[in-house]
């Protein structure tokens, strides 16, 4: 977008999507229809006159005291949404923050639409809609004022909830919302200069932090509720394999097991209807599930069933998916998602060409709150509860598969620990509806550690060869080839630097099918792909003998004026990102012993630079710290930006050195975190956090900071080392631990 | 089943539960503690730690005849309303993303600093190294830990 389009303010028109009304008990509720919004050209489709409150996914409710309370309609990984899309509400409405009460909205399926974490983007959504809903009832309130005190509205302004004329009369938002309430809603409103922002781009604390840190029940683990049971589902140990036969015999005998039952028609059916299956590949088979008074006695009874497997499919190991991938990269059958010009032309005329290979594995998302959720199917409505990244999504797939209509589910969002993409799907909802169906009783499914890293849906294996060419100085091709375990690379990122910038520029993809089921893992294929590109990069500049930050510099100078509507980035914003990085990092002046490395990266509509600092010590390189750069347009919550980018990078540092996961005759090879490495306090480097400062619209920030993480450290490693590593996790490629040649040189 | 009495936040408890029930589920299911949080089971990620008698003990692998005569606090006995300086440090700092992990270092931070309210750098990411935080909200957790310090030697 134009900075035109953000930064004045302008009057908007929104006809269709607004609605006050009087509230029983006094105030008054005003509702917004977000994603409908979200359509620059949608027509109104709704008959005004009949809405109620629950039409709009995002509302606030003023009370005659003035008590102001906004309901957050998105869910709430840690992303910060809760926080910070009510302060773009309030920042409009002009209140006191402190004075603002924020409620978790909850899914209506027959009114909500799109109430989703994911790919980063709600704040991006949400930035024009809902400072719209603020300044709307900001200007109803200043309506009824003005019509009480017989001014003219124009007269009239207001600060932290208090209207005041030109005579310096005052009304509180509590003294006229009740005429507020009666009044039509404005046409038209004027949105704030962003330098008259007083909320948003400051420091707001996490909404539930008193919560949080008093331990009170938030999660869906802690739901609980009267005569509710507890559910553990034992599933296949190996993917391909499906269940035979069991005995529960042992298993019921535990005190405090009440049943043993077999579940899968369910899932099943939802395997054959409309898009759904990509979701349900996990539910598809016969499962075994215990159900006990308790959560333990219920993990107890699962471990206690003896289950009989049997092959279904390939049982399937890291060994097949390396010669499979190999051998697509290797192989001539590609899908071509964009190309320029002509690679093998430039390949054919080039002084130089580079041509590298990296490879990455399966990773499980390991959100430290186990997959569960909370079901009571009756016959009079679907209750749910629990954390779920898509709850209209799982909500109407429970109704398809208990052929009940979707508005007889009620689905409320509890906070999550941790999503990462795992809670995108609904398997784990889908079993707990099917449980509660067949037992007639509110049940909470609960998860194991074990179950959610053998039975995942993981970031896929993927392979790149990268290939470019270089003449006269110049590159000239660039040619990069993916091969991937299921699925490819989504349409987007073709478009992502360095597309634009190379004259001949080609992306192909291809893949292979299996049995295991994959998904999206936060920063879905460029979490790897920035790792293997701007490790590339590095490796190019050597080859071209040009300063690294140089040659990023010198190919966004070419894209600069591009006609090209596909490309997704801003040359000019990351090369500003860039040269802040080198500035703040202080690329080419570090200190003696201190080796970095460079990386610039563009995704989910953010723009990133960061520098990795390496030092050795004991002769190991340890990454010490990372300064990483963002422009994300106008920062909502400064807090929890800074927060966000400090912990993307550090997990993208440490599941590029220590993320590994692979399968053995169909079985992952870890199944707790006694195999499995998740980086903790001493290997967490230091994080400098940058925001650049612009009047763009926000972008996202849950995923941007992550994906080029893995190759500034590979990148400062290689400064550090003099070993280049193609391999995921670092600490698994065999040229980690070779003795550093700086070492050995003395 | 056997019947156990539990010291937990200055209160006996009675329980009715199976000798090998995990402290960490008697205190969620038994209790309606629901504020100590299951992670991993094999005290490896520290999402389930509390104090017995001071020390910091995963409580998912903590039977209920390791704690007989013992003091159990849960991170909703650490103090009445919140006000400890590690919960006011962490609220400062506003460590939190999820939030999910975050009892477990509370109760391992706070249990550190009652030994040593001056640590440095190297005894703040040893003591916390145990406790896992996904969203890797490491940066703050070390400067809550500080602020911490500087709040109890104050």
């Amino acid at each position: 977008m134009s900075t035109t389009e953000q930064n004045k303010s302008i009057a908007f028109s929104r006809r269709g999507f607004m609605k006050t009304t009087s509230l029983a008990g006094g105030g008054m509720l005003i509702g917004f229809n977000l994603f409908n919004s979200c359509k620059p050209k949608a027509e109104p489709t709704i008959d005004l006159a009949n809405l109620n409150y629950n039409d709009f996914n995002a509302f606030i409710q003023i009370a005659d005291n003035g008590a102001v309370t906004i309901h957050s309609p998105n869910p709430e990984i840690g992303q910060g949404v809760k926080t910070a899309m009510p302060m773009l509400i309030a920042e409009e409405l002009d209140v006191a923050w402190k004075d603002v009460y924020v409620k978790q909205g909850i899914l209506d399926t027959k009114n909500f639409k799109n109430q989703i974490a994911g790919g980063s983007q709600s704040l991006r959504g949400a930035w024009q809609p809902l400072r719209q809903t603020g300044a709307t009832a900001r200007q109803m309130l200043v309506n009824a004022a003005a019509i009480k005190w017989g001014v003219d509205a124009s007269e009239c302004s207001t600060s932290e909830g208090v209207i005041t004329n030109a005579k310096g009369e005052t009304l509180s938002y509590g003294d006229v919302v009740n005429e507020a309430a009666l009044l039509e809603v404005p046409e038209e409103v004027t949105l704030k200069e962003i330098s008259d922002f007083k909320i948003i781009g400051t420091e707001v604390r996490n909404v539930d932090i008193d919560k949080i840190i008093s331990g009170k029940p938030l999660f869906g683990l802690d739901y609980k509720e009267e005569g509710m049971v507890y559910a553990t589902v034992l599933r296949p140990p190996a993917f391909g394999q499906k269940l035979e036969s069991y005995d529960d015999t042992e298993a019921k005998a535990i005190p405090g097991v009440i049943d043993v039952i077999k579940i899968g028609e369910g899932a099943n059916k939802l395997l054959n209807h409309e898009k759904r299956n990509w979701t349900v590949v996990l539910s598809s088979t016969d499962k075994v599930v215990v159900i006990a008074n308790t959560a333990w006695e219920a993990m107890k009874g699962k471990k206690a069933i003896k289950a009989k497997w049997i092959e279904e499919s390939t049982l399937e190991s890291t060994e097949l998916h390396d010669q499979k991938l190999t051998g697509l990269l290797d192989g001539k059958n590609f899908t071509t998602l964009r190309e320029d010009g002509n690679v093998n032309k430039a390949f054919a005329q080039a002084d130089e060409i580079l041509e590298r290979t990296y490879e990455s594995p399966f990773l499980p998302h390991n959100c430290m709150e186990p997959m569960n959720f909370f079901a009571n199917i009756t016959a009079e409505k679907i209750h749910l509860v629990g954390p779920t990244q898509t709850p209209e999504f799982v909500a109407q797939g429970v109704a398809a598969m208990l052929d009940r209509d979707p508005s007889e589910v009620h689905l409320e969002m509890t906070r999550m620990g941790g999503g990462f993409g795992r809670r995108l799907y609904g398997d784990f909802v889908y079993e707990a509806a099917e449980i509660s169906n067949a037992i007639k009783k509110p049940v909470k499914l609960v998860s194991t550690r074990e179950d959610d890293m053998t039975t995942g849906v993981y970031r896929p294996a993927i392979k790149y060869r990268i290939k470019a060419a270089v003449k006269n100085g110049e590159v000239t091709g660039y040619h990069v080839k993916e091969a991937a375990i299921n699925s490819n690379m989504y349409g987007l990122i073709p478009n992502f630097f360095p597309a634009g910038a190379i004259e001949n520029y080609k992306v192909d993809v291809a893949n292979y099918q299996s049995n295991i089921t994959t998904g999206a893992w936060r920063a879905p294929y460029t979490n790897f792909l920035a790792y293997a590109e701007q490790s590339f990069f590095d490796e190019l500049a050597e080859v071209m003998k040009i300063d690294q930050v140089q040659l990023r510099l010198d190919l966004l100078e070419k894209v600069k004026g591009t006609t090209d509507e596909r490309i997704q980035y801003s040359p000019e914003r990351l090369q500003n990102c860039i040269r802040t990085a080198a500035e703040k990092a202080g690329w080419g002046k570090q200190a003696d012993g201190v080796y970095q490395g460079f990386v610039a990266y563009y995704c989910h509509n953010s723009h990133v630079a960061e520098v990795a600092d390496a030092v050795i010590e004991n002769g190991m390189p340890v990454i010490t710290k990372v300064t990483c750069v963002v422009d994300c347009g106008v920062v909502v919550n400064k807090l929890g930006a800074m927060n966000q980018i400090e912990g993307g990078v550090i997990d993208g540092v440490g599941h590029a050195m220590y993320g590994s996961f692979g399968f053995e005759n169909g079985a992952p090879t870890s199944k707790n975190f006694d195999r499995y490495r998740l980086i903790r306090m001493k290997e967490a480097p230091l994080v400098e956090a940058h925001m650049i400062q612009n009047d763009f619209a926000p972008t996202g920030l849950g995923e941007p900071t992550l994906p080029p993480a893995g190759g500034a450290v590979a990148n400062a490693l290689k400064a550090a080392t003099g070993k280049r590593i193609y391999k995921q996790p670092f600490m698994q490629d065999p040229e980690f631990w070779r003795t550093p040649e700086k070492e050995i040189l003395g | 089943m056997p019947t156990y009495q539990v010291n937990v936040n200055g209160g006996t408890q009675t329980v009715d539960v199976s000798e090998d029930t995990p402290l960490l589920w008697v205190l969620r299911d038994h209790l309606d503690l629901v504020g100590t949080k299951f992670g991993c089971g094999i005290a490896l990620c520290g999402a389930c730690t509390v104090h017995v008698d001071g020390e910091a003990m995963r409580s998912c692998s903590t039977t209920l005849a390791q704690v007989e005569g013992k003091a159990v606090t849960t991170i909703e006995g650490l103090s009445e309303d919140g006000s400890h300086p590690v919960q006011q440090a962490w609220k400062e700092v506003d460590v939190p993303q999820c939030g999910y992990c975050q009892a477990g270092q509370i109760m391992t931070a706070s249990a550190f600093l009652a030994k040593n309210s001056s640590p440095t750098e190297d005894e703040i990411k040893n003591a916390m190294h145990g406790n896992i935080c996904r969203c890797a909200s490491y940066t703050r957790i070390n400067q809550a830990v500080k602020k911490a310090a500087e709040k109890i030697e104050s």
